[in-house]
């Protein structure tokens, strides 16, 4: 084994609460990347992806641990990294070129290298007679590619990749993918490893020499394992398609040991899950979960998510929430990668609108702790109507800031979908939900919903 | 003397500069030849400034209202104007940057921001004016000193706001890229946050000006208890010749006054406008953009371009080189220096800012005591006649808000409605309400007396004539933010031009309206001052309310009075901010917001 240019060493990061309890973000986790690998980091959203990387660049200091860069500790080394970001993060006022030069100017190289260097690196990645143009001139892919020349121009040891195609569309995507893999494997760069960040299980497959996959509440390392298929990697291949099908199952099942590895592999142990008085709300959408079942049902009641995500040309991070949902409520089981519907789902998927809503009426208040609170705080009330804030503060005790919103977002949104309660947003209060006579005007209801 | 909105001023490069395209064809040399010029020219500027300033003391001077004197006072207004907004330039950014960066006084300075703004700047006036004088008692400059000091406090909290929120609202992967590549402070400055702060500056510093002005006119001749500070200025021109009746004068100094704002607007705004469009943030290119033939001449001539080249291009280069090295070698220094030692010197930095914070505290104390003494001799009468004058002109404030919505509402939405109407009615909107109403003050109130109008209908009209542009603007913006499917629906359905009203053309234009009406609030307030209390041909005209209190202190040098009525009105403008407008801002925000 060699000797790691980055090295974690139990590190986490947690945000601290006036009371006594703290959010955890990330657990104490290992981590090392050593040279001559591309690494991939794989996980649902909220699992800490980019947070992890953060720590491991030095921009983002670890709430515990230490980070060690060539084993001195981060925070003290001269480090040699260079991000590629999603959202490119060019600055827009700058040309291609002066972009370019920036990194090299805070280096306080002349005006004369700085240019030889600069133009040498838009050379390589295929953006000569671009050097003048702005930024906004460009298309999504080319400006990517002056993200990659500027991560490059300073040869950094480590490149860090977040999510770098997810902004691109496929084919611009796949092109820049295989290019950059080019010139890491015919060593025109002279960087050492390779990170990349990505929600697209292929993409991770397609690229990486080793694959972590990360899962959630607390972000925790699930698997961590070599991907031996020979480069260049076909996508037909079976070998291929059984890596990408274990990822999706473990990915699936966020409760259980990550089951065994088709090829060899250094599966590491899950580390505990924190005891937690609510449930995690997925963030879906009723409509989407709705249509999850009647795909489902069309692939006669059971298939591999794999191939769901396929058909519906969904990244994992789109399609797991609703599958989560589905899951939740009871509609849905999953097994070893399999999503199976059960008799409620189906009929819940064959129902027309008004019964669809009573039967998730039903679902929500049986198997979701949150929306059954919010129920019997309004019955308990002689207004019928709670503050969010009450709600807020509770939640605030487990989640983020921004994920209690987001909490409360799915919740409502549920709730008022499942007619448990409606939502006063200027008094930002829950209130109980005026009662229709549906059979009085059930066809207009059904025909506006649907 | 507005927020212009960015594709009102779209609209108007389009018109007006479709000749720009001319100047591409002239010569390099005849380029260089002008832009000499205009240096030779600033020089000269410079020159004779100096030669004014530093001259014998002028104890008396005397306006004169010749036509062939106004050229010079012309120039001395647009000097002070000039030199105070770059004071409020280099200041907002250092307090906006400090405020942005350091986690521990950004609340106070925040808070801090959020009064100053409240307080009205001419109850400034005296104190400045006495410290100033004080300062250099034989010279012009203090007097000087004290009204660019004067305009400077009104024109830089805005500016200072904007630069803060920019900083705060930087994408974080633009700001970790400047981390992760290693930037140095001064390099993050130039080349990620003064660009992208640089748009709202630079429409901040359009209504910074156009205030300035509005105070510059106001300030530029006043009585303070016995003395009598005059400066040679615009608007001292137009005040002496309002004084005499001069109505030849009158009109001479309102056509230079209207001059210098169109030239202003030509000569600086516009390229700079032009020149800030490649700081948009924004993933596409816009069609429309504003054209600047004065900044393609800067850009294109040569000369400029050598100088830049030999001059400020060397001096960054070797400025990034020392940056960088002093990193490198700062880094090793940072691993010698082991733990203990860094206790050591945080123990006594934490005990030198302690230090500074108690002396400070202290400092503040005192003076604040101070003061709280000198309110102990405000008797009980003088206390009753401020509170009635709050009241009077928290009415006079009103009725003027009222006013200006009224017109400004229905013409706004028709103005944002028809395109072809707004072609022709901006640039003539723009142009009346560039013009300081300080400016115009005594020109209506002449006319006013005229028809035997009493001074509290004055008052309000000048309220009026300063606050009614903002709402107009923002109503106009509004408006045409409104989406033509929404219109449609109302026109497919045959809303009643009730209902279309309430429920699509109020509730569209509510959040602009909010934004003019919270801005128009403060104006009035501040016009408050100079609208109640005027001295035109030797007379004084009065009526009752705060402002009027305010300067009549300021006259008879009652300066516990002053404060006691100072602290009043800011305190009525803060409350009415608090209560009244936040929420209805807030409500804009959530409710009444169009799209996303």
């Amino acid at each position: 084994m060699q000797p790691a240019i980055i090295r974690a060493e139990r590190v986490e990061k947690y945000y601290a609460q006036p009371s006594e309890n703290r959010i955890q973000v990330i657990s104490p986790t290992d981590l090392s990347i050593t040279a001559g690998e591309i690494v991939a980091l794989l996980g649902p959203s909220g699992s800490g992806k980019s947070t992890l990387l953060r720590m491991l660049t030095g921009l983002s200091t670890p709430s515990a641990g230490e980070v060690y860069w060539h084993e001195k500790p981060i925070a003290t080394a001269e480090v040699n990294v260079s991000i590629v970001f999603q959202s490119f993060a060019l600055f827009p006022w700058l040309t291609v070129l002066e972009n370019v030069e920036a990194p090299l100017k805070a280096r306080g190289m002349d005006a004369a290298e700085r240019r030889k260097h600069g133009m040498k690196i838009l050379d390589t990645v295929g953006l000569d007679g671009f050097q003048a143009a702005y930024p906004k001139e460009l298309s999504g892919g080319m400006r990517q590619r002056v993200g990659f020349a500027r991560a490059l121009v300073v040869e950094p040891e480590v490149l860090f990749m977040d999510e770098p195609f997810s902004a691109l569309d496929v084919l611009t995507a796949e092109n820049l993918r295989s290019e950059l893999l080019e010139l890491w494997q015919n060593k025109t760069i002279p960087t050492q490893s390779i990170f990349i960040v990505t929600h697209n299980i292929e993409e991770a497959v397609q690229l990486a020499d080793r694959i972590i996959v990360l899962g959630r509440n607390p972000g925790h390392v699930r698997t961590d394992f070599r991907v031996a298929i020979p480069h260049p990697r076909d996508r037909k291949a079976t070998a291929f398609t059984q890596l990408v099908d274990y990822i999706y199952k473990v990915l699936t099942q966020p409760d259980a040991q990550p089951p065994a590895l088709p090829q060899t592999s250094t599966g590491k142990t899950v580390r505990d899950q924190r005891q937690m008085h609510y449930q995690m709300l997925p963030h879906a959408r009723p409509g989407g979960i709705a249509g999850l079942l009647e795909l489902v049902l069309d692939h006669n009641g059971k298939d591999d998510i794999y191939r769901l995500a396929d058909d519906l040309a969904f990244q994992i991070d789109d399609l797991l929430p609703i599958v989560d949902a589905a899951q939740l409520l009871g509609f849905l089981t999953v097994t070893e990668g399999d999503a199976a519907i059960t008799p409620t789902g189906a009929e819940y998927a064959n129902s027309e609108i008004l019964r669809q809503k009573e039967l998730f009426r039903t679902a929500a208040v049986e198997n979701v702790l949150l929306l059954r609170q919010i129920v019997r705080a309004i019955e308990s009330k002689s207004d019928r109507s709670v503050p969010e804030e009450f709600f807020h503060d509770m939640l605030d005790e487990q989640f983020s800031e921004d994920e209690t919103l987001r909490q409360l977002e799915t919740a409502i949104n549920w709730g008022r979908y499942a007619e448990l309660f409606d939502f006063d947003a200027s008094r930002r209060r829950f209130i109980q939900s005026e009662k229709l006579h549906h059979d009085a005007d059930a066809s207009s209801t059904a025909e506006i919903d649907a | 003397m507005m927020k212009l909105p960015d594709s009102f001023s779209n609209i108007r490069g389009r018109e007006t500069f479709a000749r720009s395209q001319v100047l591409q064809r002239s010569w390099p040399v005849v380029l260089d030849l002008c832009v000499a010029g205009i240096g030779l020219a600033c020089f000269y500027g410079v020159v004779v400034i100096a030669r004014y300033w530093f001259g014998h003391p002028e104890p008396e001077i005397v306006i004169s209202q010749s036509p062939r004197a106004l050229p010079q006072y012309a120039f001395y207004s647009v000097v002070r104007i000039g030199l105070a907004y770059m004071l409020s330039l280099v200041f907002a950014i250092g307090y906006g940057y400090i405020a942005a960066y350091s986690k521990r006084v950004e609340p106070l300075m925040i808070a801090g921001l959020d009064i100053l703004q409240s307080i009205p700047v001419l109850s400034f006036l005296p104190g400045v004016m006495l410290a100033m004088v004080a300062l250099f008692p034989t010279r012009q400059i203090g007097v000087e000193m004290g009204a660019i000091v004067l305009i400077f406090t009104g024109q830089v909290w805005n500016m200072a706001f904007s630069f803060y929120s920019s900083i705060k609202s930087i994408p974080r992967e633009l700001s970790e890229a400047a981390n992760i590549y290693k930037f140095s402070r001064l390099q993050k400055l130039i080349q990620l946050e003064l660009p992208y702060a640089a748009i709202g500056l630079v429409w901040n510093s359009m209504v910074s000006v156009a205030g300035g002005w509005f105070f510059l006119m106001a300030c530029e001749m006043f009585v303070l208890a016995t003395r009598d500070f005059r400066l040679p200025g615009l608007g001292s021109y137009l005040q002496t010749a309002a004084g005499t009746g001069n109505y030849a004068a009158i009109t001479w100094g309102l056509l230079t006054m209207i001059a210098i704002i169109v030239a202003t607007d030509q000569l600086v705004w516009r390229p700079v406008i032009a020149w800030s469009d490649k700081f948009k943030f924004e993933q596409v290119e816009s069609s429309s953009r504003v054209r600047s033939p004065l900044l393609h001449l800067l850009q294109q001539s040569r000369g400029l371009q050598s100088l830049r080249q030999h001059t400020i291009v060397p001096f960054g280069e070797s400025l990034y080189r020392r940056l960088a090295e002093e990193r490198t070698v700062g880094t090793p220094t940072k691993i010698t220096k082991v733990r203990g030692e860094e206790a050591k010197t945080g123990i006594a930095s934490t005990l030198l800012r302690g230090l500074i914070i108690l002396v400070a505290a202290g400092v503040v104390l005192y003076a604040a005591w101070q003061a709280l003494t000198l309110l102990r001799q405000v008797h009980g009468s003088e206390f009753a006649t401020i509170l009635k004058g709050a009241m009077a002109t928290f009415l006079r404030v009103n009725i003027s808000l009222i006013l200006a919505a009224a017109w400004t509402i229905p013409a706004g939405v028709a103005i944002g409605f028809h395109p072809r109407l707004a072609r022709i009615a901006q640039p003539i909107a723009q142009i009346a309400a560039s013009v300081p109403a300080t400016a115009l003050f005594p020109v209506i109130l002449l006319a006013l007396i005229r028809i035997g109008g009493s001074m509290n209908i004055g008052s309000i009209a000048l309220m009026l004539l300063g606050t009614q542009w903002y709402i107009l603007f923002n109503v106009i913006a509004g408006a045409m933010a409104i989406p033509s499917d929404l219109k449609e629906v109302a026109t497919l359905f045959r809303f009643t031009t009730i209902q279309k009203w309430k429920t699509v053309i109020l509730p569209g234009i509510f959040p602009f309206l909010i934004t003019g009406m919270v801005t128009a609030s403060g104006g009035a307030w501040n016009a408050s001052i100079i609208a109640e209390y005027f001295r035109l041909k030797n007379q004084t005209l009065q009526t009752v309310g705060l402002g009027a209190v305010i300067s009549a202190a300021t006259d008879s040098g009652q300066f516990q009075i002053l404060l006691l009525a100072t602290i009043v009105m800011a305190i009525m403008v803060v409350t009415i901010n608090r209560l009244v407008w936040r929420p209805l801002y807030r409500l804009a925000e959530t409710r009444y917001k169009l799209g996303g």
